[in-house]
């Protein structure tokens, strides 16, 4: 089994973010990075596939900036046996030229299965998976909440709004992962220390014309402060009454 | 000079989900900007097209329905191939898709096969000069980006619930059509539909969402904040992470970074502390309500009206007030 899965490097969201100068994105100053949270989930699934196999490989695939490369190694120190840097400083807005430049490279290279958080967390747009899969014409589920391959066969789970769906596709095919596939391991010491001496290759990215920018980012209104009414059962009626009278919900 | 817009219109079973409406609106705003129409394609199986009528209400001028028994469930690849060779024949300026769990795994489909990019989940959209300009909740819903597509056409997914489905009535000429290829040969089979309580709000639609965190200290108390909803009646009830993952709510109940993103009119968070995670799915919120023991807990900050105390004590006497404000 040969397992392909496609990470980002995205800052970590506890943070209050400041827009940069530039008014098209984020003051990159004092963020904290790491890989973004569903493809931790994907690359967690990959891993679980090949151990419970017993064989295979997975190969994890980064497009961006030299600092991608610090992510991939976060993924060869879970167990990923080797690593694709596709260089690309800035990662475009546009996601089908992304997608261009991943199937660019996993064209032909034979992979069972290819995988993808179901979005990332920071652009949190969830196209570049199924684009990718049409690219290279292979089937598709996105957002898959359960995942189990065997014998050529793919089974999933995706949920829907009240209700969810189980889907049968054929492998070789793409999959992007939705929380409750596989919660990701942490690196253990041994893991960091191999992942040093994993495979990774770099390449430029073919990423072809931009064609979706981002033109502002803007914080959004700040909430107004808050106000606490009161202590226990007491509060409760003048909450009622303020529901009723300012927020107007009841 | 394409002027025309396309838009999808969602189905589930023989029925039109509400997004549907909103991808019309969505798609009748950019066509009355560009000066030209709306074309909406519903695929569904036989029986859909009583239904298709429906869309001319909300601005469409021509509905194009594809029934097939492959229909019936949601079918990724005969969906996808069918919009597509309809945006590709048309010369349509735009594409209107919805967001929706179905629109998520559709709308990049859709374009990638146009070989386009997608502006995806836009909470706004417009026409502007020559570019396609719509609004994109980034990083968790903490940043705002605005984004432009030069792209022709320009694709693009609206968040559910972002558009208000408004009525402009038009006499839809509606039109049937044959599926692209063969729909019962698409690769990925939906084998089943799980439906869910269909009693049930789902989080996405509901208006009210009162939503249980740790504070509740026990599964069976849960219990506390499914009577709340029901007293306010149009309610769903939510959880957070802490709570799906020690099993007391299904996963699809989790509402925050990494579960669903909700903006109801009214958001009550009983025994939530406010962890930033949990904050990235629901501050959008209209009137947030907050109930938690730690007055220093950040949910406090967000909160519009907060109470500090034992939420086992608060919650049922809340239960009790609404029931006696609503009269029963």
């Amino acid at each position: 089994m040969k397992i392909a899965v496609c990470i980002k490097r995205v800052p970590e969201m506890d943070v209050r973010f400041k827009i940069a100068p530039s008014g098209t994105n984020v003051d990159e100053t004092g963020l904290k990075w790491d890989m973004s949270d569903f493809d931790g989930y994907a690359v967690e699934a990959a891993l679980q596939i090949t151990e419970k196999l017993g064989s295979g490989e997975v190969v994890v695939v980064s497009l961006g900036p030299d600092a991608a490369q610090e992510t991939l190694r976060k993924a060869l120190s879970m167990g990923a046996t080797r690593a694709i840097h596709l260089k690309a400083d800035p990662i475009p807005f546009d996601n089908f030229a992304i997608a261009k430049a991943l199937a660019a490279e996993l064209q032909g290279g034979g992979h069972d299965l290819i995988l993808f958080g179901k979005l990332s967390i920071d652009s949190s747009n969830g196209a570049v998976g199924p684009m990718t899969a049409e690219l290279l014409n292979l089937p598709c589920v996105a957002a898959a909440s359960k995942l189990e391959v065997a014998n050529g066969k793919g089974t999933a789970r995706r949920e829907l709004e009240g209700a969810a769906e189980l889907l049968e596709f054929p492998l070789p095919a793409v999959v992007t992962i939705d929380e409750g596939v596989a919660r990701p391991r942490y690196p253990s010491l041994k893991g960091i220390m191999a992942a040093k001496k994993k495979p990774l290759e770099v390449k430029p990215a073919q990423l072809g014309d931009v064609r979706m920018t981002v033109t502002t980012m803007a914080l959004p209104p700040e909430r107004p402060p808050g106000r606490i009414l009161g202590e226990g059962v007491a509060a409760v009626p003048e909450l009622v009454r303020l529901l009723q009278t300012e927020a107007k919900v009841l | 000079m394409a002027n025309n817009v396309l838009a999808f219109a969602e189905s589930r079973g023989a029925d039109l989900r509400k997004v549907a409406y909103e991808a019309v609106t969505a798609a009748r705003a950019l066509a009355d900007a560009a000066g030209g129409e709306v074309h909406v394609v519903v695929a569904g199986p036989p029986g859909i097209a009583e239904k298709a009528a429906s869309l001319g209400a909300y601005g469409a001028d021509v509905v194009t329905v594809v029934e097939h028994a492959a229909f019936a469930d949601y079918n990724p690849e005969g969906v996808a191939s069918l919009v597509a060779d309809r945006a590709r024949s048309g010369g349509y300026r735009a594409i209107s898709l919805v967001a929706s769990a179905q629109g998520k795994d559709l709308a990049p489909r859709v374009a990638a096969k146009v070989g386009v990019p997608l502006a995806s989940d836009l909470t706004t959209v417009q026409l502007t000069g020559d570019k396609v300009v719509g609004t994109h909740p980034v990083n968790t819903g903490k940043v705002i980006a605005t984004v432009a597509l030069t792209a022709n056409p320009a694709v693009v997914s609206m968040r559910p619930g972002a558009v208000t489905a408004a009525e402009k009535p038009r006499n839809a000429r509606v039109e049937n059509a044959a599926p692209v290829g063969d729909p019962a040969a698409s690769r990925v089979k939906v084998t089943q539909t799980i439906a869910g309580n269909t009693a049930k709000l789902d989080l996405g639609d509901a208006p009210i969402i009162v939503s249980g965190g740790r504070g509740l200290k026990a599964a069976e108390n849960f219990k506390l904040v499914e009577d709340l909803a029901a007293a306010f009646g149009n309610a769903a009830v939510g959880a957070t992470r802490a709570v799906t993952d020690d099993g007391w709510r299904p996963h699809s109940d989790q509402i925050g970074q990494t579960g669903r993103q909700v903006s109801p009119n009214l958001y009550v968070a009983v025994g939530i502390s406010g962890a930033i995670q949990h904050l990235a799915g629901m501050r959008t919120s209209k009137t947030i309500v907050a109930i938690n023991k730690d007055p220093e807990a950040p949910i406090f900050k967000v909160a519009d009206y907060g109470i500090v105390g034992d939420v086992l004590e608060i919650v049922p006497a809340l239960t009790a007030a609404v029931k006696a404000a609503k009269g029963h």
